[in-house]
């Protein structure tokens, strides 16, 4: 495919925001979602006239927001929430049901969080998840195998 | 286990976060500055009109029944790709387009982004842009202002690739008889625009 000139934001900004809002809810937790979402795409303007449309811009944005979410959890609870952008209502109401299940995902180290989300959430490629994580391919899929093993014995 | 992670929150559950969202990249986009094209649009007897606003001024005034995207895409290839819906930038000109609907306004006074405008038609509308509120002109009188009054017709094409119709008053140029001719928004917004203006003839010239 051609590289060009990306769509008007706008577009990509309806075409990708929901895919990225997924993997946000999962990999920052709905609390910081919004505000991740919010870094994400405002990273992606910054860069978005020298950008070359691939036809891969999916790749692009998960990219930054995978960046955005493990520098989310390396900043951590230090840095609070600016107050003018905190939504009335948070993101997505978890169902008490999976209340286990969050705080088992919550607790993985940064980079299996987001292999696992990547993975197992959007099911993207190891490549990928690789290039994502700037690791090899046999790191991305221990990073995922790691996180799942995790999961699977916190919720046992 | 993979099965249930991927139930945490479903697809349709993020795109609903992801639009209420929006809004927050929105303006913080237009805080930081980084929109090259900010759209808007306002609502006006002759249908929501949709503007396209950039650090430079207006750039596009576009009619209902346009092809808003495919505009959208044009101004990412002429202007830049960074073109996102913006209440600020473009406020003063959907404020005073309001006013104009309202009788309140009779000139707009907003800088113009003319770079949706070939050289030649960047000429014809700059002197169509002089043509005051309530009188019409001719499309050969035009010719002749711009010094070419051999091209009437080749005015015409010009005026009918205004990007920014209203603003820049292409609505006040008419054929030699009185006859309105033709618009690219249709004769009736034409019309409607003129008896806005206590319907001007060429008599009163």
């Amino acid at each position: 495919m051609s590289t060009r000139t990306p769509p008007p934001f706008e577009e990509f900004l309806a075409e990708h925001g929901g895919g990225v809002m997924r993997f946000l809810l999962v990999a920052v937790g709905p609390e910081h979602a919004d505000d991740a979402y919010q870094e994400t795409f405002l990273s992606a303007l910054r860069a978005y006239t020298r950008v070359r449309d691939d036809g891969r811009l999916d790749r692009w944005i998960l990219r930054i927001a995978s960046r955005t979410a493990i520098d989310h959890h390396r900043r951590g609870a230090r840095r609070p929430t600016p107050t003018e952008t905190i939504p009335e209502h948070p993101a997505h109401d978890p169902e008490p049901a999976d209340a286990a299940l969050w705080s088992a995902v919550g607790a993985l180290p940064p980079k299996q969080r987001v292999a696992v989300v990547l993975r197992h959430v959007l099911d993207r490629p190891y490549d990928e998840i690789a290039e994502t994580l700037g690791c090899s391919n046999e790191a991305a899929r221990a990073n995922v195998s790691a996180g799942l093993r995790t999961l699977r014995e916190t919720i046992a | 286990m993979t099965k249930d992670i991927r139930t945490l929150v479903s697809a349709a559950e993020a795109r609903a976060a992801a639009r209420s969202a929006d809004a927050l990249v929105r303006s913080a986009a237009e805080r930081s500055g980084e929109i090259d094209v900010g759209l808007g649009t306002v609502e006006s007897p002759i249908g929501e009109l949709f503007v396209a606003v950039t650090p430079r001024g207006l750039a596009c005034i576009a009619f209902e029944g346009e092809d808003r995207e495919a505009l959208a895409r044009r101004f990412a290839s002429v202007l830049s790709p960074r073109v996102l819906t913006a209440a600020r930038m473009t406020e003063d000109a959907r404020r005073q387009l309001g006013e104009y609907f309202e009788g309140r306004r009779e000139r707009f006074e907003l800088p113009l982004d003319r770079r949706l405008m070939t050289s030649f038609a960047r000429q014809v509308l700059d002197a169509t842009a002089r043509v005051p509120f309530g009188q019409v002109a001719t499309y050969g009188a035009m010719a002749g202002r711009i010094g070419k009054p051999k091209a009437a017709r080749a005015v015409g094409a010009a005026l009918g690739s205004n990007p920014i119709p209203i603003v820049v008053p292409c609505h006040r140029v008419i054929g030699a008889t009185g006859t309105l001719t033709g618009y690219a928004g249709g004769l009736d917004r034409k019309e409607f625009l003129l008896h806005l203006e206590g319907d001007p003839t060429l008599a009163g010239m």
